[in-house]
């Protein structure tokens, strides 16, 4: 396969410090040495390449702007930000692999935990000894998840819970549980392991759409769990929603990865494949598509980059986050639907990276908060007046 | 035991490089950089080395620009425990010679008993510095190395040559320079990149040699000719044999 080569038409490469390069540079060659040429196998059989977990450990991807005290690198937000971008590129499924451990699990018990939760469970994630997952959708409640009917009530010292979640990433696999739980107090979130008696969590199969990531359910059924495993400081439903807006951050510079990739590849192809005497490249229509795809990259390469310049100052707000998550994954499918194209028939074949990043991008689009819902923050943000019901 | 490893950094292959309007050197105009393949090699030992003998210190030894700061701290991340640049803005017209003289210079500030360096430097192609720089230095030299192992005051070589597999004793101090399948460079971890930048990375003006061979001209290598198909099927297989024996004279 031909060397992976981004996209870099304004020259923001000069913006970034050197070791926000080096961290890029080193998740991108690993990405591309050691998870390209298995993905293609993985995604077609369905199973995420759990083997890499220990390479991924020791590279550093999992939670990585955690202090290092707890077994996180003390990296800044714009290096997490490429480390998402740079796995993406590889799979969506790799990224959101990262992005559930990081910013879902090991973010709120860094966060919300104790001081017991996070020495038990932060250098565990950290070294990839333990998986962790994050339940917060329900089947009856996805873009509405005040509406969540899983429950935890008081018994005596202890928690019961019950209540099902779906659309779960790692669920299956996973050693540690986020769980979120209406209570009489409101919304509190648990930091459960996932060998509690009651706990199960079933694989969803049959998905078009991340295959190589695995999707579960989680079923609870009166789990006793002791109050030292909810986390002291959640208090409502804008816990978890603080959650998201960590793993949205990621996604917003995911999203351009899994674009430059399809784009990369597309490029390439357009440029060697000869139709009638000369490039497909060197058509009118071809490059249309391609100049509308590298405007779209870039710009969505610059709102990244100002997001997280913003998020390491401090000054970045939940509504910055939706407009990037929506903009960027939005156009990252519709550059892959248009590369699906430009690639003919070889554009269904998994041996092409464009027709997976497709897939999975249909995914990408409507976790992490709906492009739909994502409009509508965006306009409660400029009005002021919701209109979400 | 102190440990210098000598390090190129070279273009990346992602840029096709182009003749500058001088005639005689390559248009740096949109190159990217990166180590060259065989000087990772000669870090990754370098590290191996100090690791095995449970201590020591590595030193990564370039002559090149200020920029090349972003390639020494790769190594630094990987384990490597200071970087030295020596500065010449003028790196890529400097020969061999006045090369391994700066190097040589260095090397003997250091203090170091041992000296790993890439086989030859991917852009250039020469594999003439190590050498160059062992004689400068009277060390014993080994290239090519396959195989290594490093004890107080000597070590043990193994290089490939035509003649078969070499098995070398050597008393340090020593230069080895470093062939392909000697180590397996590690991936730079993050917590690597976020140590490497709290370890030292110096900056040494020198005043180089002068050049003793210089480049004159640069030429692009000539296009290759059209192909000719022969034939087809089995038919062809006797135009094929007859091309091969008679024009290629390969078989």
């Amino acid at each position: 396969m031909a060397e992976y080569r981004h996209l870099d038409y304004m020259l923001l490469d000069e913006k970034f410090s050197e070791e926000e390069l080096m961290v890029r540079d080193a998740v991108r060659t690993w990405t591309s040495e050691r998870f390209i040429p298995l993905i293609m196998d993985h995604f077609e059989a369905g199973t995420f390449p759990t083997e890499l977990t220990p390479e991924l450990a020791e590279l550093g991807v999992f939670g990585p702007t955690i202090p290092e005290e707890y077994g996180g690198a003390g990296l800044n937000s714009v290096s997490y930000g490429l480390i998402c971008q740079e796995l993406e590129r590889g799979d969506s499924g790799l990224r959101s692999f990262v992005s559930v451990q990081g910013s879902l699990v090991m973010y709120p018990i860094y966060a919300f935990g104790s001081e017991e939760q996070k020495r038990e469970w932060l250098p565990q994630l950290a070294s990839g000894k333990a998986i962790g997952c994050f339940g917060l959708t329900e089947p009856d409640a996805g873009s509405n998840p005040g509406g969540m009917l899983t429950n935890a009530k008081r018994d005596g010292g202890d928690w019961i819970l019950n209540g099902r979640k779906m659309w779960i990433t790692n669920g299956t696999i996973s050693d540690v549980a986020i769980v979120w739980a209406q209570t009489e107090d409101g919304i509190r979130g648990f930091c459960i392991p996932t060998n509690l008696p009651g706990f199960s969590a079933p694989e969803q199969k049959h998905k078009w759409s991340l295959r190589a990531s695995i999707t579960s359910e989680l079923v609870l059924e009166d789990v006793r769990v002791p109050d030292s495993m909810r986390m002291p400081e959640t208090t409502s439903l804008r816990n978890p929603l603080m959650c998201l807006t960590q793993a949205r951050y990621g996604i917003a510079w995911g999203a351009i990865g899994a674009a430059n990739s399809v784009f990369d590849e597309v490029l390439g192809y357009t440029k060697e494949r000869i139709v009638f005497d000369k490039p497909l490249a060197g058509y009118q229509i071809p490059q249309a598509k391609l100049a509308e795809m590298a405007t779209q990259i870039t710009m969505g390469q610059m709102l990244a980059l100002q997001l997280g310049r913003l998020k390491d100052e401090g000054k970045m707000t939940p509504a910055m986050v939706n407009m990037a998550k929506r903009n960027n994954v939005h156009v990252a499918l519709n550059i892959a639907r248009t590369g699906r194209d430009m690639l003919g028939a070889n554009g269904i074949s998994l041996e092409y990276q464009t027709g997976r990043h497709m897939c999975n991008l249909e995914s990408v689009y409507t976790y992490e908060g709906t492009h739909d819902i994502h409009t509508l923050a965006i306009g409660n943000e400029l009005t002021g007046i919701p209109a979400f019901r | 035991m102190k440990i210098v490893a000598c390090v190129k950094r070279v273009p990346t292959t992602e840029v096709q490089p182009t003749i500058a309007a001088d005639g005689k050197s390559v248009d740096a105009n949109g190159l990217q950089y990166m180590l060259s393949f065989y000087d990772e090699i000669a870090v990754e030992q370098a590290v191996q080395v100090k690791e095995k003998l449970g201590g020591g210190e590595v030193t990564v030894l370039t002559v090149g620009p200020k920029d090349s700061s972003k390639e020494l701290r790769e190594c630094l991340a990987k384990g490597a425990d200071k970087g030295v640049i020596l500065i010449d803005e003028n790196w890529t017209s400097r020969d061999c010679l006045s090369t391994a003289k700066a190097l040589a210079a260095q090397v003997t500030a250091e203090g170091a008993e041992l000296v790993l360096a890439g086989r030859v430097a991917t852009d250039r192609d020469n594999a003439a510095v190590g050498p160059m720089l062992a004689t400068l230095l009277g060390w014993a030299c080994v290239t090519d190395v396959i195989e290594l192992s490093i004890e107080a005051g000597k070590g043990v070589a193994k290089r490939e040559s035509d003649a078969g597999v070499e098995e070398y004793e050597f008393a340090l101090p020593a230069v080895i320079t470093c062939q392909k399948g000697l180590a397996e460079p590690r991936y730079a971890g993050l917590k690597g990149i976020m140590a490497a930048k709290k370890k030292p990375l110096e900056e040494i003006a020198i005043d180089p040699a002068a050049n003793q061979a210089s480049v004159v001209s640069l030429a692009e290598p000539p296009a290759r000719p059209a192909g000719r198909i022969i034939g087809e099927g089995t038919d062809a297989v006797a135009a094929l044999i007859d091309a091969l024996r008679n024009e290629a004279k390969v078989i």
